[in-house]
């Protein structure tokens, strides 16, 4: 038995960069393919430059071990693609070989991800009855752009091609350097509805890398922000959904709910998206015990009413009958893609990193994981409403018994040389975050995985055979982050 | 011609809008909100005619035609409405027939003019619509066949009126299904839940309301219009089929049929605050449905 070459560092840990096994080609292809398929998640692969010379750094994510498996390769101008033999490659190829100019071969589909002026040569379906729809990227609504390529036979749709980079506004290159004061303020926009998750994760790089450790209330306060980002898009969503159908009590109830959801995050820090909350070395704003009651009865009334809202969804049959079946996604093919989030618990998968791989609060706190089998609109709606009940309870009981202490310690300077990993389970599922230091403690590389970049390919599959008319239904039911994707 | 005749256009000419205003103001309030004023349709109608038209490139005269045909053969069959009892302005034995023509007219106006844009949203909005009437027809001309049948009239204004009390009293059953019939196509030609959903901004989900996407300014004041006269047509025929006033002269008549289609515009406002759409391939079923009900009405009546 070979001993893993792969170092392992917990969520929210560093090593120095030297440690990190380099691997020569085959056996990083080896490493990669392996920990995969003994059920590591590949939380990123990406290109940074060492030296003149463009290394390959993968972050594996092993739920077994509960640590992430780091090894590193030098690719040269081309190398085999690790796609043909693990599909969660997919996306993260395409970007390497649009950052890089390192060319996977064999890749089944090598386009650029984020240049939607050159990317216009679409999957097609010949034939004598096949049509195609083009939608986006501007849209009806006030949404993000994207643009969404659809080969149909009829109304059903044999195929579906997203085309995203509308966005692109080059934030991890802005990142290198840092940190800098205009750090907090990218890392907190990498996707605006995700601020809290992404500063969360920012914030554990940055004391990974200095050696602090932020203090047991402002891990509480953390994780109870992180909840309300978790109930406030949640309810959106279930709104939305019903919405989407026609269905009206639901939708307008939770339209408002999810104002309340946020106004509590303003109650903690003033911003209702939270912005200015969560700060390297602890939280920017402390809570007095006054605030912490009436944030407890708030947020236990605002569950009430939630539930009545969302409760109507599941009792009113033609809901029921536009959900369920709709935009099914095997828990084989979520596997195999790497979801994440709510998308990948309603394929029955137990993929959450809380707590899979628990950093901060979650190493004291425990929320129950909640998953449905069916693959389906439904499921992911379900789990949606299942995972509000686990996170008002923690939050209101984290609320009630918050440790007593500072709210935040001074962050030092950066060690060299190092790499810093943190994996968040934000709303829509696992950021990570992964900082490579320079020789003087600066950002040689700062590189964001969003959620959605693993699951937009998942709601190219739910499409699969689905009547197109369901389209904005099954977008609604991932409503993944356009601009998070982009970066 | 008797001036009492032009009652029910003239009804029709200066409410059918309101009837809007009304589904919009009941759906709001069963959602919790204020909502917009009733005379919201008015004054989108006004804003659109005082705007200036769009044209693309590609469109020929048969887009420019399509919203003034349709509302124009809209406006023809409004004048073959009864209103309640009240008598249409227009009528001659067997202008059922001519009333469902000019309906189909005018959707085919609108039709051409989506396919005169080359979109594909268009195309499928337009193939959509010619698929769900090929099958709401039949379950109109049956509905209004199996009225004629029970009240012995042959035109739309005879029909109405033969509907009063006394035939409740003789072939109630069949006059019920008959109503049912004709509401789930009310629902299904007017575009309403569970159908399709006039206020959802997602072309892919929509049926009517994508057709009409490419119109602007006054073209889009017309084609808005003529679907406000469309429901007020329809609304009529199911106020006449299921409110059995009839006190023999026009004015109570027709006031009662006013009450009565705006009683109608508030049900189909609690329906679309009550019920999800249904999915794009289950609504031949509810058409069909609706077929089967107007074609037991047809077989009941006892005579």
């Amino acid at each position: 038995m070979i001993a893993a070459p792969v170092t392992a560092v917990p969520n929210g840990g560093s090593v120095p960069v030297a440690e990190v096994p380099d691997l020569p080609l085959p056996a990083f292809r080896q490493a990669v393919i392996r920990e995969v398929g003994e059920g590591a998640r590949l939380a990123a692969l990406f290109g940074w430059p060492a030296e003149s010379r463009v290394r390959l750094l993968a972050v594996l994510a092993r739920p077994a071990e509960g640590d992430l498996g780091l090894v590193q390769t030098d690719p040269g101008e081309s190398y085999p693609a690790l796609t043909p033999d693990c599909a969660a490659a997919h996306l993260f190829e395409r970007e390497i070989a649009e950052q890089w100019k390192i060319r996977p071969e064999g890749h089944p589909w090598l386009k650029p991800v984020r240049s939607p002026a050159s990317d216009t040569d679409f999957f097609r379906v010949e034939g004598e009855e096949v049509h195609e729809v083009a939608v986006g990227p501007v849209h009806a609504g006030v949404i993000e752009p994207g643009h969404f390529r659809f080969q149909c036979h009829g109304e059903k749709v044999l195929h579906l091609e997203i085309s995203l980079g509308y966005q692109h506004r080059g934030v991890e290159r802005a990142l290198v350097g840092g940190p800098g004061p205009r750090t907090i303020p990218l890392v907190e926009t990498l996707a605006g509805d995700t601020t809290i998750g992404h500063a969360t994760a920012y914030a554990e790089v940055v004391e990974a890398l200095s050696g602090s450790s932020p203090p047991p209330r402002a891990l509480a306060l953390r994780g109870v922000a992180l909840e309300l980002e978790r109930l406030a898009n949640h309810t959106g969503d279930l709104g939305a959904l019903a919405n989407d159908v026609g269905y009206l009590p639901t939708a307008s109830f939770c339209g408002r709910l999810r104002g309340d959801y946020l106004n509590l995050t303003a109650l903690l820090c003033g911003s209702r998206f939270g912005r200015g909350m969560v700060r390297p070395g602890g939280v920017g704003f402390d809570v007095e015990p006054e605030r912490a009651a009436t944030f407890g009865t708030r947020i236990e009334a605002a569950l009430r009413d939630t539930l009545q809202a969302a409760n109507l969804l599941w009792g009113t049959s033609s809901v029921r009958a536009r959900f369920e079946e709709t935009g099914r996604v095997s828990a084989e093919d979520a596997r195999a893609l790497g979801l994440v989030g709510p998308a990948a618990r309603a394929c029955g998968l137990d993929v959450d990193s809380r707590l899979e791989f628990p950093s901060g609060i979650w190493c004291f706190a425990q929320v129950p994981i909640s998953t449905w089998p069916t693959g389906d609109v439904f499921a992911r709606a379900y789990v949606r409403f299942l995972e509000l009940q686990g996170s008002v309870r923690f939050a209101a009981g984290e609320a009630r018994s918050l440790p007593s202490g500072p709210v935040r310690v001074p962050v030092g300077r950066l060690a060299p040389e190092r790499v810093a990993v943190s994996l968040v389970e934000g709303w829509r599922g696992e950021i990570c975050h992964v900082a490579i230091t320079d020789r003087q403690g600066r950002f040689a590389r700062y590189k964001v995985v969003d959620p959605s970049f693993h699951n937009w390919f998942g709601l190219a599959m739910a499409l699969r055979d689905q009547p197109i008319s369901d389209f904005p239904l099954c977008n609604k039911s991932f409503n993944l982050s356009y601009c998070g994707h982009d970066l | 011609m008797d001036p009492a005749r032009l009652l029910p256009l003239a009804f029709a000419l200066g409410l059918a809008p309101l009837l809007l205003g009304v589904v919009n103001r009941t759906k709001a309030i069963v959602a919790g909100r204020r909502g917009a004023p009733f005379t919201q349709p008015y004054r989108d109608i006004g804003k659109l005619l005082r705007k200036g038209a769009v044209y693309s490139g590609t469109t020929t005269w048969l887009f420019r035609a399509g919203p003034v045909g349709g509302l124009a053969a809209t406006l023809a069959a409004v004048t073959l409405t009864p209103l309640g009892g009240a008598p249409a302005t227009v009528s001659f034995p067997g202008d059922l027939v001519l009333f469902a023509g000019l309906l189909a007219l005018a959707r085919f106006l609108t039709v051409l003019a989506a396919l005169d844009t080359g979109s594909a949203f268009e195309g499928m909005g337009a193939s959509r619509e010619v698929q769900f009437s090929a099958l709401a027809e039949p379950a109109l001309l049956v509905a209004l066949a199996a009225l004629a049948r029970a009240t012995g009239g042959l035109s739309l204004t005879d029909i109405a009126g033969g509907l009063g009390a006394a035939a409740w009293a003789e072939s109630g059953p069949s006059l019920l299904l008959a109503a049912l019939a004709l509401g789930a196509v009310l629902l299904a030609e007017n575009a309403r839940i569970p159908v399709d959903d006039p206020n959802t901004h997602l072309e892919l989900t929509m049926v009517h309301e994508v057709m009409v996407l490419d119109h602007g300014g006054p073209d889009l004041a017309l084609v808005l219009y003529g679907s406000a006269l469309k429901l007020w047509a329809f609304g009529a025929l199911l106020v006449a089929a299921a409110l059995p006033v009839r006190t023999g002269s026009a004015l109570p008549d027709a006031a009662a049929g006013v009450g009565g289609l705006f009683a109608s515009a508030v049900l189909v406002g609690v329906v679309e605050s009550t019920m999800a759409r249904l999915r794009l391939v289950r609504v031949p079923q509810f058409l069909v449905g609706a077929g089967a009900l107007a074609a037991l009405a047809f077989v009941l009546v006892g005579k």
